[in-house]
């Protein structure tokens, strides 16, 4: 009899390593899964409150050009001014076009702009809904690029912003419809078995092998020439939709096979619960843990998948920015060779992206807190 | 030093080359050659001379899809072709614009301007050592002619309705009846291969010359008159050229031209991968550079030049759907044609367009906006005096208005332009996605356009699909095209403006001119086709450009610079806005020599 708390493998190092964690362990990992879970989770709603907010947030509106100022660098903020003199509001030079030559441009040292916070600007709507013109942050005269200019002179930062709008809601609504489809199919065929399941999970294995990218140039050649951005964006999310259901139904179908043989399930049929009981009752609250983790999953996934339609002219058009459309720029070897700043929309990508996984690993490891952890076994003899 | 060695080692690779070269050479004129014993009358280039050997390396877009002059229509095939493989009897110089002798060593004009009498240099060869005379030049016209040939040049060849004769005077002379005056003259002959008749007679017999001369055609059985001829072709990799022996061209110290020994064109099919390549040093010249591209290879400077040579003949416009439409096309286009065909709409839509920052944006200043079709770089034709006019948003809401449009007035920034049945102006421009450049400029106008409260979508194709929607299903509201000039003069843009032409692209191919000002312009370029004096085809084609402006079938926006780069040991290098931009005088571009280079 080993005493209660120590585990197995720490008594001996050559035991078995599937045995049970310690009840210490358990909880020290459950309480870094809660942690993380809930580090993800606010990070992610801060990340999508000022993606939201995007209006608020950008200084301009991501379609105004300023064809005086093409491919402007980002300005260095300074507090200190030639002088010597501290300010109070950071400020930057604004910049000269140096010579003839294109793109090229210095700071003018002799005109310091200061930043401005909470003034008013061009206006917009604050979640599609509210007519507003207060902006987080401006310039006191002319326009201030934070993250540089395009090609056309519009905000960069203006742009990544208003364009995670439509890349983040292309992965949300995606995301949202592959699970509804993928549960109802995956339940359907889970519980009711039989020709129902052959079927289903015969058309999933289908399209999960369909080519997305030829079939969304099958489908676009159906529709009329000139899309307008709405229904690009539309396309887009059907698509991604359609096609992305296979996998969460084929896991749905799974738990559903599982949990409808388990003993509580069973007694409850033989009380003569209805199956619709059955399946709000006590299956589909089963597969809740397999759901939410396939839609952390999903999410950035589709996020890309809009990114990469994008990119390749398929998805909205312009002027309406989204995060694939802003990279598209990048297949010019010019752009990619001069301006660094245009490399920033993938970036901004990258903590969004952290956030999803990070959540989907924490929710993942909540589900199953007692997995088996690494163990050494020790030298080898 | 490392320059040094490596211009040592292609000396030594072309001492390597130059024998076998003779030998090869001798190899092939020992099957056939005869002797002749009449002097070769060979064309003194004037100017500073080079030094022979060493191997130029290019890259192409696209492989040719043919080394056969006759048959070629793809800008590979022609670049390669006419730049380096063929010569004709009377050539337009690419940097005066103007023509001289080139197979022809002179020429008589009569004095109806309907027979030309070309007199040919005495004792030239073809690239295998067989001799040249007037019977080649019948053959090829005659070739040229044949409805069954197909050529792309034999419309050029047909003056009203009637081909041009052709007849033998005596072995080096050839008498060409026109049977109307020409007004281009003599440049008529520039882009006419003259053709071994030793070779292809076989084959145009038996119906079979569209299949001779492919890229796989072993180089014995290839001959031409041009600088270099055919060595080696790799599928899929390289074209190799090398000097032809027999050139009929020297330099003012007599040495026969060309100077290179090998013209090696790589194929590289992405204008992003022929700069990097040309940046690694691979290839040893560029051109058809983008501004933006230009800008980088400029920026850096890497042991290169580059060179801006000034606006091309390439003209960029807007034009909208003004086709006599069928019951097939969608209702939706031809409702929204009842405003492309209004003429104030069209004003209205140039008025707006902010052409300086196009060629600002676009081009990054290395550009020309446009007024007309006519390029500044058309020194010769374009009308000075057309109206420049400045964009103007007022006066484009003021055409708008007089055309019964109105805006639907709500919030500044929302208002939508109505047309007179309260429909808002909407409409697609159709660019191709593999230009950058009007997918830019298509962008810019849709900004342009929505001031004035239209909405604008701009939809990229590929660029076959959009040709095929323009010219055949006629399924397009707007686009966005380009189009290059292949000569300085009027008559290369027949196609365009006559309105049975292929080419013209608002309405192509009519049977009768649909409107009166298409009519006028008919009847106008068919005079100066006839016309001979340089100055009354000018003022012709001048009303013919103003008739153009006002209508505004075309609405014209920028001509980009003709851009190109090259080692800075590339002697002779010097860009023409003609097509072949950098080869058109490849028979004098050398390597300089190490203290020729330190010299400069």
């Amino acid at each position: 009899m080993r005493p209660p708390g120590v585990s197995q493998s720490a008594a001996d190092p050559r035991a078995p390593s599937t045995a049970p964690l310690s009840h210490l362990d358990a909880t020290l990992i459950k309480n870094r899964g809660g942690l993380q879970l809930s580090f993800c989770v606010v990070a992610l709603a801060l990340l999508h409150g000022v993606i939201a907010c995007a209006g608020f947030f950008a200084p301009y509106s991501p379609e105004t050009q300023d064809r005086d100022s093409a491919y402007l660098p980002p300005p260095r903020l300074h507090l200190v001014d030639a002088q010597g003199h501290l300010r109070l509001r950071p400020f930057f030079y604004g910049y000269q076009a140096r010579g003839d030559s294109f793109g090229e441009w210095q700071e003018d040292r002799t005109k310091p702009v200061s930043l401005q916070f909470f003034t008013s600007g061009p206006r917009y709507h604050l979640f599609g809904l509210v007519p507003c013109r207060v902006h987080l942050f401006g310039a006191e005269s002319g326009r201030i690029y934070l993250l540089g200019s395009d090609a056309f002179g519009r905000d960069q930062l203006s742009r990544i912003l208003y364009g995670g709008q439509i890349s983040l809601l292309a992965g949300l609504l995606g995301a949202s419809l592959t699970l509804l489809v993928g549960a109802c199919v995956g339940t359907t065929a889970g519980y009711y078995g039989g020709w129902r399941d052959a079927v289903l999970m015969r058309l999933a294995e289908l399209f999960a092998v369909l080519p997305w990218l030829y079939l969304l140039l099958g489908l676009r050649a159906f529709l009329p020439l000139a899309v307008s951005p709405l229904e690009a964006f539309l396309l887009v999310i059907l698509v991604i939709g359609a096609v992305g259901w296979a996998r969460p139904a084929r896991l749905v179908r799974g738990m559903v096979l599982s949990a409808r043989e388990r003993d509580f399930v069973r007694a409850a049929r033989g009380f003569g619960a209805s199956d619709g009981y059955l399946l709000r009752r006590h299956i589909l609250p089963a597969t809740s843990n397999v759901l939410l983790t396939q839609a952390a999953i999903l999410v950035p996934q589709f996020v890309l998948a809009e990114m990469t339609l994008s990119f390749l002219g398929l998805g909205v058009p312009e002027p309406v920015p989204s995060w694939g459309n802003l990279l598209a720029n990048l297949q010019q070897y010019s752009v990619l060779a001069s301006y660094w700043w245009m490399y920033l929309p993938a970036l901004a990508i990258v903590p969004f992206f952290l956030g999803y996984l990070g959540l989907a690993s924490a929710l993942q490891e909540r589900d199953n807190p007692y997995k088996i952890p690494e163990v050494s076994l020790g030298r080898p003899e | 030093m490392k320059r040094q060695s490596v211009f040592l080692l292609l000396s030594c690779l072309s001492l390597a080359i130059l024998p076998a070269t003779y030998q090869r050479a001798e190899a092939r004129s020992s099957t056939v050659p005869p002797q002749t014993t009449v002097a070769e009358e060979l064309l003194t280039v004037p100017g500073q001379t080079g030094q022979g050997g060493g191997r130029l390396v290019l890259s192409l877009r696209a492989e040719p899809k043919t080394l056969n002059p006759v048959t070629a229509t793809d800008a590979s095939s022609r670049e390669v072709i006419l730049g380096a493989m063929q010569a004709d009897l009377v050539h337009i110089n690419r940097a005066t614009q103007l023509t001289e002798p080139a197979l022809a060593k002179s020429w008589r004009v009569s004095a109806d301007h309907l027979q030309y009498t070309l007199i040919l240099r005495k004792g030239l060869r073809f690239s295998d050592g067989q001799p040249v005379d007037a019977d080649d030049v019948l053959f090829s016209f005659r070739v040229y002619l044949d409805e069954n040939v197909h050529a792309p040049q034999r419309d050029l060849l047909i003056l009203g309705g009637k081909p041009i004769t052709v007849r033998k005077e005596n072995a080096w002379t050839v008498v060409f009846q026109l049977p109307q005056p020409y007004g281009a003259g003599e440049r008529l002959f520039d882009g006419f291969a003259i053709l071994p008749r030793h070779l292809l007679e076989k084959p145009y017999t038996e119906g079979k010359l569209a299949q001779t001369w492919t890229l796989a055609t072993p180089a014995k059985e290839w001959a031409g008159l041009g600088p270099f001829r055919l060595k080696e072709y790799v599928p899929g990799q390289r074209l190799v050229l090398e000097r032809n022996p027999y050139y009929w061209k020297q330099d003012a110290k007599g040495n026969r031209l060309p100077y290179l020994e090998e013209l090696d064109f790589l194929f590289v099919p992405n204008a992003d991968a022929q700069v990097l390549r040309f940046q690694s040093g691979e290839t040893d010249a560029i051109s058809r550079l983008g501004a933006e591209n230009f800008a980088v290879l400029a920026r850096q400077q890497r042991g290169y030049t580059m060179a801006d040579a000034g606006p091309g003949l390439e003209y960029n416009f807007l034009f909208f759907n003004l086709n006599d439409l069928g019951e097939q096309v969608p209702p939706e286009i031809r409702r929204k044609q009842k405003w492309f065909r209004e003429v104030k709409f069209r004003q209205a839509v140039s008025a707006a367009i902010d052409r300086d920052a196009i060629v600002r944006l676009v081009y990054q200043g290395r550009g020309a906006a446009l007024w007309g079709p006519v390029t500044p770089g058309d020194r010769r034709w374009v009308d000075a005096s057309l109206p420049h006019p400045q964009r103007s948003l007022e006066r484009a809401r003021q055409l708008l208005k007089e055309a019964g449009f109105s805006s639907s007035g709500k919030a500044e920034d929302d208002a939508a332009l109505v047309d007179s049945e309260g429909q808002p102006v909407e409409f697609s421009i159709l660019t191709s996605s593999s230009s950058a450049e009007r997918t830019k400029m298509a962008t810019l106008i849709q900004d342009d356009l929505k001031q004035l409260g239209m909405r604008v979508q701009v939809t990229p194709l590929e660029f076959r699909s959009l040709i095929d929607r323009v010219t055949q299903t006629k399924e397009y509201e707007a686009s966005l095209f380009g189009l290059a000039s292949f000569d300085a003069d009027p008559n290369s843009d027949m196609n365009v403006w006559l309105s049975s032409g292929g080419t013209h692209l608002w309405n192509p191919s009519q049977a009768h001119p649909q409107t009166a000002w298409e009519a006028e312009i008919d009847r106008l370029m068919e005079e100066q086709l006839e016309t001979s004096s340089y100055e009354q085809r000018k003022k012709v084609y001048d009303r013919v450009q103003e008739i153009l402006a006002e209508n505004q079938p075309m609405i014209f926006l920028a001509s980009p610079h003709i851009l190109a780069g090259a080692k800075n040991s590339v002697g002779h290098f010097r860009p023409a806005v003609l097509e072949p931009y950098i080869l058109w005088n490849v028979e004098q571009l050398y390597w300089r020599s190490g203290t020729e280079r330190a010299a400069q």
